[in-house]
């Protein structure tokens, strides 16, 4: 038997109890729709991005709603922890870190990352079924990154 | 071995025609119940297929050696079979293809080509996509319009919105026989029966059906059932089209190749009788081979001691689950199988999915390929635990457990 990986540990449930920067911004200047048709998961992400006062852009806020799975969720909402403060450019360095980590190609115990708390979710490639709930956000933040409107992992 | 069609079935001794029943998953020992997904195979079924692979190779309706013609009388045995099974008047009337969405998409593409612009198909509201996107796809292309019956609370059809929607431009009424997502068993004779009486055919698709009630298309009446071999014991990628012979002889060929013609000149092509005409190429030889055991296995349990099976697991069941606080079941018709689809307040169906997996326990997590009837229901997925007769309350127990260990975790 191989050793598993305890997907539901009390982070995500927390997460997704009470997701945090569950809201639309209306004050959003970038947005993507994210949507799984095969298992109905369904969430909108949205940003604020603003120059700071060096002219570099930041992500002052990022926030998301709709539905899904307690994975989908708690990956939502930790990414949009993570976001805050954040130049665009690390977010998409995050996006791709957040994406090797779920295909089980980024060992975050021996590897360089900056995915912090996040990499709770290491564990996920052993439910390949289940990797698509955890990417979607993320997918949607690619797309608000690319002002591509709609997303989709199916 | 004799038949028991009223005594109670020895369940224990029937697992043990299932080897896969005595394995573990994630380290616990495996509570099988997705069986609308897939049924399980019986030793029997496995060693009749690897018979005819290991010692019988050979294709069928050609050679003239041993093989071939050992293995086109195993293959048309099989025909025989399904043709008792679901007593056709003949054999040419059984058609075999790759499984019910191949029989539909058969029947929407030649009888469909009979059809014109403004002719209408009447379907429902429970129905499998692969009971929905073939007749789309043939209103699309010769501009028919589709017809939905809806569906109640319980997840019942509405006949007497079937009624209204039967006209003079109706050429076909395509209904599910049993729900895969519901379990409900529709009145399937009474449908019949009010189709005919305004002379439109009937296509019933009895994917889910076939292995739970029995299906005589006489006393039906029915024109066309479709249902696929591996929700019957048997091996995928093998399906059965039963069609009424004068249907069947009216229909343009589907699939052109070898084995439906009788000649072939670059002049003039004609085709074969019934029942190659429909079954261009190589079959699934093999397949076929394993369906026919999976139809003696099933004759030598009966179909009746199954179904009585199978209705105290779904009393026992409907009793268990209800008594959980927050599980709200999806499908609750008067007549219905042993299928349970449900949903829990707060909890997603994928989580309920991945953690019974984790318990060792298989059931389905998602839209059922009945994305409008969850809509319907107002809700993006179910989770569904379906039973055979080899399933027991004992399992039931763990799936209750399993379910509150879930509720626990997310309170």
């Amino acid at each position: 038997m191989t050793s598993q990986v305890d997907l539901y540990q009390q982070v995500i449930l927390d997460h997704n109890k009470k997701p945090r920067n569950f809201k639309k911004l209306e004050s959003h200047t970038h947005a993507a729709e994210g949507f799984n048709p095969l298992c109905g998961d369904h969430l909108w992400v949205y940003l604020q991005i603003a120059k700071s006062p060096d002219g570099a852009d930041v992500i002052h806020e990022a926030a998301f709603e709709g539905s899904g799975c307690a994975i989908c969720k708690a990956s939502a909402s930790m990414m949009t922890m993570a976001l805050k403060g954040q130049s665009p450019g690390t977010a998409k360095t995050l996006f791709s870190e957040f994406q090797s980590l779920l295909k089980g190609e980024l060992n975050p115990d021996t590897e360089a990352h900056s995915l912090g708390k996040l990499k709770i979710f290491s564990g996920i490639w052993q439910y390949p079924a289940r990797v698509k709930c955890a990417a979607l956000a993320w997918h949607a933040l690619n797309g608000a990154l690319s002002n591509q409107q709609t997303v989709s992992t199916e | 071995m004799t038949a028991a069609s009223t005594q109670k079935l020895a369940v224990e001794e029937i697992r043990k025609d299932f080897p896969i029943l005595s394995t573990t998953a994630r380290g616990r020992p495996l509570v099988y119940l997705d069986n609308a997904a897939t049924t399980l195979k019986p030793k029997s079924v496995v060693e009749a297929v690897q018979r005819h692979l290991l010692l019988g190779a050979s294709n069928v309706h050609r050679g003239v050696h041993y093989l071939s013609e050992k293995a086109t009388a195993d293959f048309e045995a099989s025909r025989e079979k399904v043709r008792s099974f679901i007593n056709a008047r003949e054999k040419a009337e059984i058609i075999f293809t790759a499984g019910t969405t191949a029989g539909i998409n058969l029947v929407a593409h030649s009888y469909g080509s009979l059809l014109k612009a403004g002719d209408e198909i009447i379907i429902s509201a429970m129905e499998h996509h692969s009971n929905i996107v073939p007749w789309q796809m043939l209103c699309e292309r010769q501009g028919l319009t589709l017809r939905v019956v809806p569906v109640n609370d319980r997840g019942e059809l509405d006949l007497t919105a079937l009624e209204q929607l039967i006209n003079q431009k109706t050429r076909l009424v395509a209904i599910v026989a049993v729900s895969n997502a519901l379990g409900t068993i529709n009145p399937i004779k009474h449908i019949i029966d009010l189709a005919h009486s305004h002379d439109v055919p009937v296509l019933l698709d009895a994917a889910q059906a076939v292995a739970h009630i029995p299906l005589d298309v006489q006393t039906l009446d029915v024109d066309f059932l479709v249902f696929s071999s591996h929700k019957l014991f048997g091996p995928t990628g093998l399906g059965v089209l039963y069609g009424r012979r004068e249907l069947l002889d009216r229909m343009p060929p589907f699939l052109g190749g070898g084995d439906m013609i009788r000649s072939v000149t670059f002049a003039k092509t004609t085709y074969a009788e019934l029942p190659a005409k429909f079954e261009a190429g190589t079959p699934h030889i093999a397949g076929v081979i394993g369906l026919g055991a999976a139809i003696d296995y099933v004759n030598h349990v009966g179909l009746a001691a199954i179904a009585a099976a199978e209705d105290e697991l779904l009393h026992y069941g409907k009793r268990c689950l209800s008594e959980i606080p927050g599980l709200r079941m999806i499908g609750t018709a008067e007549h219905k199988t042993s299928i349970f689809g449900f949903v829990l307040d707060d909890i997603h169906p994928h989580d309920i999915g991945t953690l019974l997996d984790q318990e060792g326990i298989a059931i389905r997590a998602g839209h059922h390929c009945t994305q409008p009837l969850m809509d319907r229901f107002g809700v993006p997925a179910t989770a569904r635990a379906s039973l055979a007769f080899y399933n027991t309350k004992s399992e039931i127990d763990s799936l209750v457990q399993a379910i509150l260990k879930v509720q626990r975790l997310f309170a």
